[in-house]
């Protein structure tokens, strides 16, 4: 059901753990459709230096979050906002179509991430 | 990799005997069994013979079971068939919140097209107050559907009692017995059952073959027109081999029906001992009363992580077991067994569901308990709910589906 490469980021995710002097942080999801997703930033001059995820779901969610963290690092801010979750499912090589919904996830928590970034530097 | 199956509730492996019973009905005795002729003579008596296998293990007569192609079907038959020959004196049913969708969607179904269902609540343990059960009763109350074991949860539900119910206000009784027959004692006398439903494949015969029990004198809406088999009650030329596989199941049952609960009960006490003490925060679903459990049955949670990704972590070393996660069904909603108990959101995304079969071994429970724990960490290292200080929701917050 799910492609090698979601297979790769599910059993060996990176970037799994949380940044302790992140300056961005981000959360999307919600427990009672089985998924919650929490992004930390490091943004230095603009770029995105490191990204850590920690999420609860199942393997789509994990393997997404895992990818959209691979995505992100050494990215400006603008370019990280334009990630979409298309853009990470087709990177995981296509996502079943009921999971759908949880690789929209990962790009929204990065997003959510930058805002707080956004909001907490100006 | 070494191949563990822990899934035996969903559907288990046809045993070699019967597999043996079956062979011959497809190569020389392929006849039709309505045939006069010697190739039909030759099939029919098996047909019959399985008849009676069936029946001597739920304490029935042969002329009582009526063959079927699956569970569901026989679900199907006993409930539209019951509601449609008793239009006359009732709209009413009572059921479960708990039950497989083969009756919950069938009561939908009557209750779309005009007929009333009333969906008893379970409690936090995923038990029925049969105080309840008598308060439903109306005088338009003509059939009672519980089933005999949650296939979640293993749960046992009071079936005699239930029964004795329904005869004092003289209301049909239907159980679906799929998850109960050969694991633990069935007997339609005893329990007052006018429908009983059996399903091939969790008992060692093969998926496409069922069996309804009617008690004699029970009037019901044929549901399957054409020929005249099953004395008119279900149509179409039977499944020969499939049925003498189901009879040969059902005969082996009989005769291991005591040393298979021993011997699965022990393993499966194993298995829930070992994860008790070996994980810490978890939440078994179902009774804590063992002995109100099917004997091969275990469902538990484990806090912050959601089941599908544990049970894609445990196929990696070869475990099968099954999860009332949202994810695995397809749905957005955990299971509605789960719902109904309860069981705070989140954790009902985590419920995983371990049942064994006769095939199981020591070796294999100490396998799982090997891994559980580290997969089990693993994965809580990588929630945002684990060591966060959030707290469970409660009962008022939590969005849990619940069907009532
Ligand atoms: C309790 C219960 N009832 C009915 C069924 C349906 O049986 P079948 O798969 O033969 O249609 C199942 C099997 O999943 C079950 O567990
Ligand atoms: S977390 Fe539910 S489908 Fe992915």
């Amino acid at each position: 059901m799910y492609t090698d490469k979601v297979m790769d980021h599910f059993t060996n995710p990176r970037n799994v753990g949380e940044i302790e002097d992140a300056n961005g942080v981000g959360e999307v999801g919600n427990a009672s459709c089985g998924d919650i997703m929490k992004i930390f930033l490091k943004v230095e001059n603009n770029i995105i230096k490191d990204v850590k995820f920690k999420t609860f779901g199942c393997g789509a969610a994990i393997a997404t979050s895992s990818m959209v963290t691979e995505m992100a690092i050494g990215k400006t801010i603008e370019e990280a906002l334009e990630l979409s979750n298309q853009a990470v499912a087709e990177a995981l090589d296509g996502l079943p179509a009921q999971k759908m919904h949880c690789s929209n996830l990962a790009a929204d928590a990065l997003h959510e991430a930058i805002k707080n970034y956004i909001t907490k530097n100006n | 990799m070494k191949h563990i199956y822990l899934d035996y509730n969903a559907t288990s492996p046809v045993r070699p005997e019967v597999l043996e019973t079956m062979l011959p009905f497809y190569r020389e005795q392929f006849g039709n069994p309505s045939s006069v002729h010697w190739a039909g003579r030759q099939v029919s008596g098996a047909l019959e013979k399985a008849r009676e296998q069936v029946a001597s293990l739920i304490n029935a007569s042969p002329a009582e079971i009526v063959f079927v192609s699956c569970g569901s079907e026989g679900d199907n038959m006993a409930i539209k068939g019951t509601l449609d020959a008793l239009k006359d004196r009732g709209n009413h049913i009572i059921t479960t919140a708990v039950e497989h969708p083969a009756v919950l969607e069938t009561c939908a179904a009557m209750e779309k097209a005009g007929y009333e269902v009333t969906y008893l609540p379970v409690d936090k343990n995923g038990e029925l107050d049969l105080a309840e059960l008598e308060k439903a009763i109306t005088a338009k109350t003509v059939l009672i559907s519980v089933m005999w074991a949650n296939n979640e949860t293993g749960n046992i539900y009071p079936i005699e009692e239930i029964g004795r119910i329904a005869k004092k206000y003289n209301i049909r009784f239907h159980t679906d017995a799929v998850q109960a027959v050969g694991k633990v004692p069935v007997d339609v006398q005893k329990a007052n059952i006018d429908l009983l439903v059996i399903s091939g494949h969790k008992i060692g015969a093969p998926k496409g073959v069922g069996a309804i029990y009617i008690r004699r004198g029970t009037r019901m809406t044929q549901f399957m027109h054409g020929g005249h088999q099953e004395r008119n009650r279900r149509a179409g030329t039977q499944n020969v081999a499939g049925i003498a596989g189901l009879g040969k199941a059902c005969e082996l049952a009989s005769q291991e029906l005591v040393s298979y609960y021993r011997r699965v009960r022990a393993l499966r006490d194993r298995l829930e001992d070992g994860i008790s003490s070996q994980v810490p925060e978890i939440k078994l679903n179902g009774t804590p009363f063992r002995d109100r459990r099917l004997p091969n049955t275990l469902n538990v949670s484990f806090a912050y992580i959601e089941g599908e990704s544990l049970l894609l972590n445990l196929d990696m070393f070869g475990i099968a077991a099954s999860s009332g996660s949202a994810c695995t069904s397809g749905s957005l909603e955990p299971s509605h067994v789960m719902g109904a108990m309860c069981v705070e959101v989140t954790l009902a995304h985590s419920s995983t569901r371990f049942s064994l079969g006769p095939e199981t071994t020591a070796e294999e429970i100490d396998h799982v308990l090997d891994v559980l724990p580290t997969t089990v960490q693993r994965l809580r290292d990588m929630s945002p709910l684990y060591n966060c200080g959030r707290t469970a929701e409660g009962c008022e917050t939590c969005e849990t589906v619940r069907r009532l």
